[in-house]
């Protein structure tokens, strides 16, 4: 009896994808070099990272500098909180015009989706220059760069989530004579809350990681105080800073699935 | 072997026959009081792009008649259905619903005309993470739109009776406040029911009401079904591939294969082996 052979390990690729594949090491090899990678640099950097840790080690834990920067981890949580809130109600109204099919023509779906796409471009840390230009320094500021990159991240995706849901309830209601609004709000939104929740809580954190280094511009918050550390080499206070951070960021992350756990399972 | 349905409908019933197109009519086609007619299609076409899914589709329905379609896979039975409602266009042709051109009507007439009929879909098609009630009020949206429609917590008073009385109907009302999600296949569709009944429509649309539920479940959902349409008087139309639901309940049959109409015929003067001809 004979065995068919196993076919080989491997393909030959054929010339064209051989070019792709050099193409594309290439193209990582003139990357690195533009970033300035350097083996020798890597090589150093321990040493010199054991010597700001020696520095920065142990953190500054006087009280009066906790308080102070406690308030201003306060302060970083209500720019994140108040931006995030206000940037995903707006998104609602902003995603039912790009969203396709629902109440809009595709002009509008196209000129809203393209603005979003520009807004999304654009770093929040460049929304908190333009708006610390635009109302001054301060948390007001950080709170509108919060706000317009909540938008341009919750618009695209409130969007994708309503044209992503099953299109049954929304026909029998237009089957029934619904408007198009009305199809919207008792069909498409109810069917995609569950993926609005979790885009909107993953928003909240995305909010909270970018409002502590909002401050880094002046727009609030306690990334000032990372920046004055590193640029007093007060290294103690700057470390206080970035584990204060990351157990607020880790800390919001847990709450947040937590309560994406409990509102998507027992929302009515 | 089994004969074609046209061929099988011209050899045994050739009664109102029309041999160029294959169609029998032995639907009464005049009396003494004319019937009203509900639904009226003249020469309906329909194609997605390059693909011809029927053309030349004609037939009236009048007041109170209770049609089944039927047909293989893909014979275009539930796009008929949708082209009739509106829903999507026609490609040519033409269609009248309840005395009103359905087919070139501006968006707003289209939404009142549809406001006085039903539709009871193959998935059930209510909205899973909301209340059965608001479910059912929801069904009064195309005749009170606004805001006050969108939850039965907003609903006005008479709203909310109608549709508890909806629920009644179906035998459901007890399960008012229970999520849509969380009722059985059977139990979801009565709703779907209970939604298409409450604006108490002319005409009923049922596309395969019966597809997704087991054998036990879809014989009391089209009891239930055809006993309400009854009580209400209204024109029933349905799709099935179950060949004794459409001899049982309807009492007229409209076949589509091959692209066309090509059975048009009372369901007393049909077997299930002249249906099953569609299908081959």
């Amino acid at each position: 009896m004979s065995h068919r052979g196993a076919p080989s390990r491997f393909e030959r690729p054929s010339a064209v994808a051989f070019l792709g594949y050099a193409f594309g090491i290439a193209l990582i090899f003139w990357c690195l070099s533009g970033a300035g990678f350097s083996l020798e640099k890597v090589m150093t950097a321990p040493p010199r990272f054991a010597d700001f840790a020696d520095r920065a080690f142990p953190p500054n834990l006087d009280p009066k500098v906790l308080t102070r920067l406690g308030w201003k981890m306060v302060e970083t949580l209500q720019i994140a909180v108040a931006g995030a809130v206000i940037g995903v109600i707006l998104s609602l109204p902003v995603a039912l015009l790009a969203a396709r099919g629902l109440i809009a023509g595709p002009w509008v779906n196209q000129i809203t989706r393209v603005t979003l796409g520009f807004i999304r471009a654009v770093p929040d840390i460049a929304w908190a220059l333009v708006f610390v230009v635009a109302v001054g320094l301060g948390p007001f500021a950080g709170m509108l760069a919060i706000v317009i990159d909540t938008i341009g991240f919750c618009g695209r995706f409130f969007a994708d989530d309503m044209e992503g849901t099953d299109k049954g309830p929304a026909e029998s209601l237009t089957a029934t004579g619904a408007r198009k609004i009305d199809v919207v709000a008792c069909a498409t939104i109810p069917a995609a809350m569950p993926a609005f929740v979790s885009t909107a809580l993953y928003a909240l954190e995305k909010a909270v990681r970018s409002s502590t280094i909002l401050g880094l511009v002046g727009a609030g918050g306690i990334g000032i105080e990372l920046k004055v550390g590193f640029d007093l080499f007060d290294y103690p206070t700057a470390m206080t800073v970035i584990l204060m951070i990351a157990v607020v960021v880790i800390g919001i992350e847990q709450l947040s699935g937590y309560a994406r756990k409990q509102i998507i399972g027992e929302q009515r | 072997m089994r004969s074609s349905v046209t061929d099988l409908d011209l050899k045994q019933r050739p009664l109102n026959g029309d041999a160029r197109t294959g169609v029998v009519h032995t639907a009464p086609v005049s009396s003494v009081d004319v019937p009203v007619v509900d639904i009226e299609a003249h020469s309906v076409a329909k194609s997605f792009g390059d693909n011809r899914i029927f053309s030349d589709v004609s037939f009236r329905l009048e007041r109170g008649a209770s049609v089944a379609l039927v047909g293989a896979n893909g014979a275009g039975k539930s796009t008929l259905l949708r082209c009739i409602m509106g829903l999507i266009p026609v490609s040519s042709g033409s269609v009248r619903l309840l005395g009103q051109d359905a087919t070139g009507a501006r968006a707003s007439d289209l939404r009142r005309l549809r406001a006085r009929v039903g539709l009871v879909s193959q998935k059930h098609n209510l909205v899973p993470r909301l209340s059965v009630l608001s479910n059912v009020i929801h069904g009064l949206l195309g005749q009170e739109p606004g805001l006050r429609h969108w939850s039965q917590t907003l609903a006005p008073a008479p709203s909310r009776e109608a549709a508890m009385a909806a629920l009644e109907s179906v035998g459901l009302a007890e399960f008012a406040a229970r999520r849509a999600d969380r009722l059985s296949g059977g139990q979801s569709q009565r709703v779907a029911i209970a939604r298409a009944l409450v604006s108490q429509p002319k005409v009923l649309f049922a596309d395969e009401p019966t597809a997704s539920l087991d054998p036990a479940a879809g014989e009391d959902v089209m009891e239930l079904f055809f006993q309400l349409a009854r009580e209400h008087g209204v024109t029933v139309v349905f799709t099935s591939h179950n060949i004794e639901h459409a001899l049982h309940y309807g009492d007229r049959i409209l076949g589509l294969a091959e692209g066309a109409l090509k059975l048009d015929a009372m369901a007393a003067a049909l077997t299930t082996s002249d249906l099953r001809g569609l299908y081959d």
